[in-house]
């Protein structure tokens, strides 16, 4: 008998009250397959906010689990290093790759300034006819009348769009945006259902680094254009870049906003769907969509969490974190902590301080493409409100397997004709 | 309560009468002036209550702090008049401050 949402969801909830705290690791894949972490954090919020585990899968590691804590966590980043990496996962030695996010000051702070100012809100702006314009054309040519899946037909494809846009990379071969941000996050030492090996993902990255790298030629002997490539071969702290720099930059870039503004996407229809009453409170107050973005995006937290690694002896909410320690900050509960946010465990689309949630991160790493993020959303949902008075969710979404990525593989949906 | 002038990368003034010990931030929020928006609450962690306070008015201002400095050097535009305004409590001498907005909180 295949279980349903609601049966793991149950069984999640009495497991989570019976089970021993100290047995707790709340980056069980399992739990996110399932979908069932909340009921975990709930449980460690309560009676161990600051949490240490020895997990059979991820090493010894501490949970921060309360929004205060978490906080505290992602603005000290003196003593909370990005070094070696950012995710529960520990990175292999010497992949090569470097991204800002996973640098501490100075060369973070170096290369944060050299990027940031690319996807700032006035430089998007200028975008945004072009994402509507997209958008509608996405939305336009959806099957009516028939079961398609969100994901692929809408998530991805509007996401893949998107970052093609912002490259103004040849949309022809856009599909290698999402491909590349897969071969780079996908680390095969870590990943046993990895469809390739190191030496493969390695030879990957190389053609990706080749193919920007004509890019980056071909448009910096040209006048400087509104495209982030253009912006990066021109501007005055990163048309210099050497070629690893330049390669770890556009990963980051095209990471960032590949997965997590994908799975909003998905994350946004499904939250309407399991709560009629907001989705009626959206169509008769259509100017809420601003307002309901923050929310949608506090709702799914695309990334579960980010972690740090203590460069020294420190206390976080009564416990001692001993130098070496590895600290996962779960923006996953801390999104659900009701001793921040009022009712955090509903979805309310017309909630005060709907900015106010942990989803993009605090201190000098919180998203830099935040704002774009927002904007992609808004435009969709502006869009989607416009033509769709009725999206039915018919089937059981499919989650991606990661206490990292908190996604959706498949979500089976019907607009009617 | 000490009027506070906040002017808009547009032009657009609109006053406010503020709290004595509220912070500028939360001032602007409370009053619903669009262009600040404090989205980590006024902890000094996101950087979204960027505003500009010229002479003489920055002269009755606490120093830039250590955290605000770091803050403030992701912002865009930053200029010497830059402050982060939930860092910026609100006294009886602030009474008439002029606070210019940027084009957009980042």
């Amino acid at each position: 008998m295949t279980m349903t949402w609601a049966d793991h969801q149950a069984a999640a909830r009495e497991d989570a009250a019976r089970i021993a705290v100290a047995q707790i690791d709340p980056g069980n894949p399992d739990y996110f397959e399932n979908d069932t972490a909340a009921h975990y954090f709930a449980r460690l919020r309560r009676d161990s906010p600051v949490h240490f585990v020895d997990s059979p899968l991820h090493g010894p590691y501490w949970s921060v689990t309360r929004y205060q804590d978490i906080m505290a966590v992602d603005t000290n980043h003196a003593v909370f290093s990005s070094q070696p990496g950012i995710t529960i996962a520990d990175p292999p030695q010497g992949q090569g790759l470097q991204m800002f996010i996973a640098m501490d000051p100075p060369k973070h702070d170096v290369q944060r300034k050299a990027v940031s100012p690319i996807v700032a809100p006035a430089n998007l702006a200028g975008f945004q006819d072009l994402i509507r314009e997209r958008t509608c054309r996405v939305l336009d040519s959806l099957p009516r009348g028939e079961t398609f899946d969100w994901v692929e037909k809408v998530s991805i494809e509007l996401t893949t769009l998107m970052l093609a846009t912002l490259f103004d990379f040849p949309l022809d071969d856009r599909h290698l945006l999402p491909f590349w941000s897969d071969v780079a996050t996908d680390v095969p030492e870590l990943n046993p259902a990895s469809p390739r090996t190191r030496e493969q993902r390695s030879e990957e990255l190389h053609k990706m680094l080749a193919y920007f790298t004509q890019l980056w030629n071909e448009r910096v002997n040209a006048p400087p254009r509104g495209d982030l490539v253009s912006m990066l071969a021109h501007g005055e702290a990163t048309r210099n870049m050497g070629p690893l720099e330049l390669l770890g930059n556009l990963v980051l870039l095209i990471v960032g906003g590949n997965d997590t503004t994908r799975n909003s996407m998905t994350g946004g229809l499904l939250a309407l769907h399991r709560n009629p009453a907001e989705w009626a409170k959206l169509r008769a107050q259509p100017e809420l969509v601003e307002n309901m973005v923050s929310e949608i995006v506090r709702w799914q937290t695309p990334l579960a969490h980010m972690r740090r690694t203590a460069l020294a002896d420190i206390e976080v909410g009564g416990q001692q974190i001993r130098k070496g320690d590895k600290v996962v900050m779960w923006y996953l509960s801390g999104n659900r902590d009701e001793s921040v946010i009022a009712e955090a465990d509903k979805f309310i689309i017309d909630r005060p301080r709907a900015r106010q949630h942990l989803a993009f991160g605090f201190g000098i790493h919180r998203c830099v493409g935040n704002r774009l993020a927002e904007l992609q959303l808004k435009i969709l949902w502006e869009e989607i409100q416009k033509r769709f008075p009725v999206i039915e969710v018919v089937g059981e979404p499919v989650h991606v397997r990661s206490p990292f990525v908190r996604g959706f593989r498949h979500l089976p949906v019907r607009i009617p004709a | 309560m000490p009027s506070i002038h906040f002017i808009s990368h547009d032009g657009t003034r609109r006053t406010v009468q503020a709290e004595e010990g509220q912070s500028l931030m939360r001032t602007a929020v409370d009053n619903n002036v669009p262009g600040i928006d404090g989205d980590c609450g006024g902890q000094c962690a996101c950087g979204t209550c960027h505003v500009y306070i010229g002479a003489p008015w920055s002269d009755h201002l606490g120093e830039v702090g250590d955290n605000e400095d770091g803050m403030l050097e992701f912002t865009d535009c930053r200029q010497a008049s830059s402050r982060l305004a939930c860092q910026i409590r609100i006294t009886p001498a602030l009474d008439g401050l002029e606070v210019g907005l940027p084009e957009g909180q980042h």
